[in-house]
């Protein structure tokens, strides 16, 4: 018998708004515990909230981009529950009023195959502090309680941990595209439970459902989701009934735990928020959000793949970040050749950012230095590999590569007379090699191809100096036959 | 002269044309609660440093207020006269101290004593014992802000500020022979009240006269940024228009105010108050407001559950009482939370908690909650109908005059039926204004109210005015 594997998503992503959701407090990540609170983020008697109007705005162009329905009254609920990390005891949130419910996200795994996951509802709420727990006492820092949260959950649409990652990953995708969020999972900026259950395949009912916690990356929840197929199938095929908890995932021993069953499950008594005022949005308010969308990675990626005759993986690679693909495009501006810029950008380019550990957001190197470089090589006027040597001095000094090259005079030499004693001078030098060319051994070739970009500290274009070298061995050749 | 026996205006005249200076009120009003206060118990934690130093400048030339312990006073204990808030002095000031301090008031040190977090109609849940009526010291002064109105009644305050969420600034005004004004929600930032039910509570003011009661409200009121339930309308100057006449007035009586299980004393206080507003004018006539009966059961759901949540923060973890486990257990958090809750909230507090829990419950919210808020829109609709005809409505503020100490305070339910004609100006959230019109034979005061549309604490204020120019017993004084 062959079961079916159905998966819910529940996302948590921090936005970047500026200040908190309900006060004027700063959100900046890495501050010294307990910094960035005022009496309303620490629920102190008294104070009372007031909503940020730029995390609903985050919170209606992410509804939006996942094709929702926009909710036009406004409203918040409490969730109450105690907790030393939740200042009031009562998390502002919504229940039955979600800002956004009934869309969908597209993912694609493969060229061409597209599937429709559904999504139920996103909802903005207000995080809680972080507890820190020492030997035999905690401490809570309240930085981070208040941050606007959006809830993001998805139908149980999905059908494998490897529809989860990418699930995610496309997700990740939008919400960078519309900067609300850095989805930044080991800065907690992005946070996912899943549920997941296993049904016979002609079952229109859905099995027991088990809640995963405590993944801290994509991947983490692709091998928590996995080993979960396994242990459900293991005892559903030995005919063991499952059980409804919730389980951690532990990293270190590569399975999950059990932490709760659904008795100890809690009543968060939610009713209305009578401190904030329902607010009512008018069509036009969200008329004027949905025009300031941006084009998102799926359409992005078409017009990649249709109008520069890139591939679908090539696409996808650009389209995976909105700061590259406008980088990419930028590019195009300078040197039109999108086959060669994408040869560069998903190259050189990216194994510099990721050995510095820079988002494209922060790279110094502007499209039009990198495609003056890139003209450089095209035009052999500099080898590839000394081109790549100057991109890494622009990311080490953020000179322009002019400077760079000028100082070094690394200009390649492709005067072919100026090369041609060079090259006399390396064959006198080599005549040991010479004779092995001679007598057929044409490895020797590139060595004396080496010894020539030695000498001219690599400025020489090795193809030319490989043609001009076999055009000087094969005469000599001739000249002794 | 006594100048702690004046009000506002009488001293702000005084002090106006130099005769006398802002150090004599203080004076004054320090000897009167070192005299009497003993007897009264308005002010709370009398043992702290009573030292207050004030400036004579701005509107109120330094007069110092007299403050209700739920409302935040940076660096002056706030406690709420309950044992979880123990210490609890905030970091800021709630809007209205703001208000009143950039208008030249002096904020006195002591706060005035109350029902623990609201929770009452006598003063008697007070974890520093109940405040005495300063008619009759037997008698208790009402609630929540007992404390404040009799403070103002003993003459140890010029004027304070009360907080009424089912009629706790106008019963206690009312068995006191003061001025208590509840205004329309959303009138008054409630930033820095600590909440009891937050879609009922109001800041107002508790004072001599009606004009003192006007001049309050004016440096109190307006839009706040940072309540985001406070209205932003157009304020006008409230002790304007006072003495303009009410001519042509019509006010209404509604017939469910006036039904048996009213005190007699007070009926005839009313019947004869009636009689004077004629005789200025206002004509008279009986109307319904048919969902009276559902008022008591309507509140005492909603306030009970809102005050269930506001009151979740008072855990132990951050400020307050925090009683700790006698051993590291597993449960040590748990323990914390029970063992200060446990020992920080009084009965009553504990009784509106599990009453609210119960009615946020899963699977009660519909019958309960759901439904209370249902009725309360029907209650404010009968109020909308009846202002369509008449410029304001006038009832007793309470079926009684005060009771004696001890008296109710083992029956919740007689208790809560103090506040029978007061819980529904908040549940509909207009104002209303409870002014002193009469004396029992005893010689307890007797209030009665009156009730305008949202946002019409002018009518209120004018209709008052005119009665109080016309009668005696805000003048009258109690023996101490």
């Amino acid at each position: 018998m062959e079961y079916e594997v159905v998966i819910g998503l529940e996302v948590h992503v921090q936005l970047k708004t500026k200040t908190k959701a309900f006060c004027g407090c700063s959100t900046e990540f890495g501050r010294p515990p307990n910094s960035n609170v005022c009496p309303v983020c620490l629920g102190f008697p008294g104070s009372l909230p007031v909503l940020n109007k730029k995390a609903l705005e985050f919170a209606i162009k992410v509804g939006l981009a996942l094709n929702c329905k926009i909710q036009k009254y406004i409203r918040f609920d409490r969730k109450n529950y105690f907790y030393p990390d939740l200042p009031k005891n009562y998390q502002i949130s919504q229940y039955n009023l979600p800002v956004a419910q009934d869309g969908f996200l597209d993912i694609e795994l493969e060229e061409g195959i597209k599937k429709r996951i559904g999504i139920k509802r996103v909802h903005l709420e207000e995080d809680a502090g972080k507890l820190i727990h020492l030997e035999d006492f905690s401490l809570v820092d309240f930085n981070r309680a208040g941050i606007p949260l959006l809830e993001i959950v998805s139908l149980p649409q999905i059908n494998s941990p490897q529809e989860a990652h990418e699930y995610l990953i496309t997700l990740k995708e939008i919400l960078r595209y519309l900067e609300v969020s850095d989805c930044d999972m080991e800065k907690g900026s992005l946070r996912c439970d899943a549920n997941i259950s296993l049904k016979k395949k002609k079952d229109l009912k859905l099995g027991t459902k088990v809640e995963l916690k405590n993944m801290n990356s994509f991947k983490a929840v692709k091998d928590a989701l996995s080993y979960e197929v396994e242990r459900q199938s293991k005892l559903l095929y030995s005919n063991k009934t499952l059980i409804q908890e919730t389980r951690l995932w532990d990293p270190k021993e590569v399975k999950t735990v059990s932490m709760r069953t659904k008795e100890e499950a809690q009543d968060y008594r939610y009713f209305p928020e009578p401190d904030l005022v329902p607010f009512i949005l008018e069509e036009t308010d969200i008329e004027k959000i949905k025009a300031s969308l941006p084009e998102l990675p799926d359409s992005k990626k078409q017009r990649l793949m249709e109008r520069y005759g890139l591939s679908f993986k090539q696409a996808k690679f650009i389209a995976s970040e909105k700061g590259l693909a406008d980088y990419f495009e930028n590019c195009l501006n300078f040197y039109p050749q999108p086959k060669i810029v994408y040869n560069w950008l998903s190259g050189p380019l990216m194994a510099e950012m990721n050995e510095r550990k820079q988002n494209i957001e922060d790279l110094k190197v502007s499209p039009e230095q990198l495609c003056g470089l890139i003209k450089l090589v095209e035009e052999n006027k500099i080898s590839n590999l000394k081109a790549k040597e100057v991109l890494k001095k622009m990311f080490d000094t953020g000179k322009s590569y002019t400077e760079i090259i000028q100082s070094e005079s690394v200009a390649q030499i492709s005067d072919t007379e100026k090369l041609k004693e060079i090259l006399d001078e390396v064959l006198k030098q080599n005549t040991k090699s010479v004779q092995d060319y001679r007598s057929g051994k044409t490895n020797a070739l590139m060595f004396l191809v080496g010894q020539v970009m030695k000498k001219t500290n690599k400025n020489a274009d090795p193809q030319l100096v490989q043609r001009l070298l076999k055009q000087l061995l094969d005469n000599l050749k001739e000249e002794a036959e | 002269m006594e100048l702690n026996r004046l009000s506002a205006r009488e001293l702000l005249k005084l002090l106006d044309e130099g005769s006398i200076k802002i150090d004599d009120v203080v004076l004054a009003l320090k000897e009167r609660i070192n005299r009497i206060d003993h007897r009264i118990n308005a002010y709370v934690r009398k043992e702290k440093d009573l030292s207050l130093s004030a400036h004579q400048s701005g509107l109120l030339q330094g007069l110092p207020i007299a403050v209700k312990d739920n409302i935040c006073t940076e660096g002056l204990n706030t406690e709420c006269c309950s044992r979880i808030l123990e210490g609890f002095i905030p970091p800021y000031d709630a809007t209205v101290i703001k208000k009143l301090k950039e208008n030249g008031a002096s904020i006195f040190p002591l706060k005035t004593n109350m029902d623990e977090f609201a929770f009452g109609s006598s003063c008697e849940n007070s974890c520093f014992g109940p405040s005495h009526n300063p008619w009759n010291q037997e008698y208790v002064c009402g609630g929540s802000s007992g404390g404040s109105a009799a403070a103002v009644a003993a003459d140890e305050a010029i004027f304070a500020l009360g907080t009424d969420t089912g009629g706790s600034i106008r019963q206690p005004a009312s068995f006191c022979g003061v001025v208590g004004l509840k205004p329309t929600y959303g009138r008054v930032s409630r930033f820095g009240l600590i909440a009891f039910a937050s879609s009922l509570d109001v800041i107002g003011p508790i004072t001599k006269d009606v004009y003192d009661c006007a001049l309050l409200l004016n440096i109190i009121c307006g839009y706040d940024p940072y309540d985001s339930t406070s209205v932003n309308i157009e304020v006008t100057d409230f002790t304007k228009g006072l003495s303009q006449d009410i001519k042509g007035l019509k006010i209404a009586l509604p017939k469910e105010y006036f039904i048996e299980g009213v005190d007699k004393e007070v009926k005839e206080a009313i019947r004869d108050a009636i009689e004077v507003f004629k005789k200025l004018g206002a004509s008279f006539q009986e109307v319904s407001l048919p969902h009276t009966e559902y008022a008591v059961a309507v509140y005492y759901i909603v306030a009970t559950a809102e005050a269930s949540s506001n009151l979740a923060r008072f855990d132990g973890v951050q400020y307050g009482l925090r009683i700790r486990p006698k051993e590291q257990k597993e449960s040590a958090l748990l323990d914390m939370y029970k063992k200060t809750r446990g020992k920080g909230f009084g009965q009553e507090a504990k009784r509106r908690i599990i009453l609210g829990t119960f009615a946020l419950a899963h699977g009660y919210y519909e019958a309960y909650y759901l439904r209370a808020q249902k009725v309360r829109t029907l209650i404010k609709e009968d109020f909308d109908n009846v202002f369509k005809e008449f410029d304001c409505i006038l009832t007793p503020t309470s079926p009684t005059p005060a009771f004696k100490i001890g008296e109710k305070i083992k029956d919740p339910l007689k208790m809560y039926l103090s506040d029978i004609f007061t819980i529904s100006a908040n549940l509909a959230g207009i104002p209303a204004i409870s002014i002193p019109c009469g004396f029992t034979k005893k010689g307890l005061p007797i209030g009665l109210q009156l009730l305008a549309k949202p946002f019409r604490e002018d009518i209120l204020l004018r209709v008052a005015y005119n009665y109080e120019q016309n009668t005696v017993w805000h003048k009258m004084k109690p023996k101490l």
